[in-house]
């Protein structure tokens, strides 16, 4: 293949690569909001709080996205249509909240006691010292691990090929079906995946030194 | 003894704490058996015991961080109990001082003093502000109004935390070991701050190791064994003429 040719190719990706991104960001935001609300209930001192988010989360990181997917996309069809660019978003949000939760959970609980303690003793509520006091500190700490996990979704976007999301990985085999080039095609792919993920990495990595330096004890 | 003359001018008046047969316990572990204790307001009390003998949990109990068993805790004669309401506002009559800090390293040195004038109180930031540079004032820390707490020393650190419980207007300050987490040069510039308070008249319980501080400033010591006050007097009485044996073993090995 000439390097025209090649770049030719490349050039076509581009709308593909737009919609990975697409998805993946819609799919992190609802994970993300879903991650904080069963997180808050999953901590809960409520049974009927914290019941839901142990369901929620053991049933969802029990189970494989791609079936997740599947089942929202064709399973749902005498339920709701939903159609294939949300029934992607909707899955990756759902899969990704549960992580997401187990994420925010461990980075509150590893907020040192005496912080709440401090809180109580200047005579603040609860939710004070959770909005002002335990969530600020749990969010730096969480930023590492979340990172991490918007870069698994960024990869599991591509099942979203399977319901017919024109991203990355359905437009390479689609180009490879009538060129019968798939090797050259899914290379084309892992270079948009490469470049993705590598600047996530990159960003990730600078605002993890830029948090070390305040963690000391206070 | 200079600092004792304070004693004398300390008003007459009812309790500012009772406590009563307070017990706790954490499962099978009787950690408090049946406490009584007054504090006169302006009185300095001070705990000493061995670890584990439940002055932390007492200072926690006097400030419902815990949960007692049994037993009452009445502050300015009002009972309070867990399930009192608004424990949140009767909870910022009573300072406490941690023996690890416990300032919010998110926050600078400032924002840790008026968090609690902000939140609690509802102060402007620019009431809140002034009463926040008065209180950096007392305890020397001005200069580090803008830093966060991971860029001073222990000792400073602790003198903010004074700061931010004083900013308050608390009515009674708990201590608990507050310099035991110092290295032996930054304790002074601590008891230096709480030695001031004392003078001003500040009601306070303090658990120290300090037997210097507790010599100079104290009205009262208390000797705590396994979930018990075993002794307590003037600082005299317990120090150089104890009674219990147990108090005695407990100082023969700290002094
Ligand atoms: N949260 C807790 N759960 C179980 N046991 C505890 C807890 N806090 C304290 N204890 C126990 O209670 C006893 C008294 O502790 P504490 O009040 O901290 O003693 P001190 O401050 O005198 O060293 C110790 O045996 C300690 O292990
Ligand atoms: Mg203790």
């Amino acid at each position: 293949m000439t390097l025209d040719r090649f770049l030719d190719y490349f050039q076509t990706f581009i709308p593909a690569a737009w919609m990975t991104l697409r998805i993946t960001f819609f799919g992190i935001l609802f994970g993300v909001l879903l991650g904080i609300i069963f997180a808050l209930f999953r901590i809960s001192k409520y049974k009927f709080l914290t019941w839901p988010a142990k369901l929620y989360i053991g049933v969802i990181r029990g189970t494989p996205l791609l079936l997740q997917l599947m089942l929202i996309y064709f399973g749902l069809v005498n339920i709701v249509m939903i159609d294939r660019i949300p029934s992607a978003i909707i899955a990756l949000g759902i899969h990704n909240g549960a992580y997401i939760a187990e994420i925010f959970r461990g980075a509150i609980q590893s907020i040192d006691r005496g912080q709440k303690e401090a809180g109580i003793s200047l005579g603040m509520t609860g939710f004070q010292v959770m909005k002002r006091i335990i969530l600020p500190q749990a969010f730096k700490r969480a930023i590492p691990p979340l990172s991490n996990q918007f870069i698994i979704a960024l990869k599991d976007s591509s099942l979203a090929s399977a319901v017919g999301v024109k991203e990355l990985l359905l437009h390479s085999r689609q180009l490879a079906s009538s060129n019968y080039l798939m090797m050259e095609m899914l290379s084309i792919a892992a270079i948009y995946y490469l470049v993705m993920t590598s600047i996530l990495t990159f960003f990730s990595n600078r605002i993890e030194k830029k948090l070390r330096v305040s963690d000391h004890r206070a | 003894m200079p600092l004792k003359t304070a004693a004398i001018i300390k008003k007459q008046g009812d309790e500012m704490i009772e406590i009563r047969s307070l017990s706790k316990s954490y499962g099978k572990l009787k950690v408090l058996k049946g406490i009584d204790l007054d504090v006169a307001p302006s009185e300095v009390v001070v705990i000493i015991g061995a670890s584990g003998s439940g002055k932390s949990t007492l200072l926690r109990c006097i400030n419902f961080l815990e949960k007692a068993q049994k037993g009452t805790i009445t502050i300015e004669g009002k009972t309070v109990t867990h399930k009192s309401k608004n424990l949140h506002l009767i909870r910022k009559e009573v300072g406490m001082v941690f023996q690890h800090f416990n300032l919010f390293p998110h926050m600078t040195v400032m924002n840790n003093v008026i968090e609690g004038l902000i939140q609690v109180k509802k102060m402007s930031r620019e009431e809140a502000l002034e009463l926040g540079r008065a209180m950096l004032e007392k305890v020397g820390m001005s200069d580090k109004a803008d830093v966060y707490p991971a860029m001073i020393s222990g000792g400073q650190k602790q003198r903010v935390a004074i700061a931010r419980a004083l900013a308050m207007n608390p009515k009674i300050m708990l201590f608990d070991e507050p310099t035991s987490a110092l290295d032996p040069e930054l304790v002074g510039e601590v008891l230096h701050v709480m030695k001031d308070l004392a003078v001003e008249g500040m009601t306070m319980v303090v658990v120290t190791h300090e037997m210097g501080f507790a010599r100079e400033v104290a009205d009262r010591v208390i000797y705590m064994d396994e979930g018990q006050i075993v002794e307590q007097g003037t600082p005299e009485e317990v120090f150089d003429n104890p009674q219990n044996e147990r108090t005695q073993a407990f100082l023969s090995h700290i002094i």
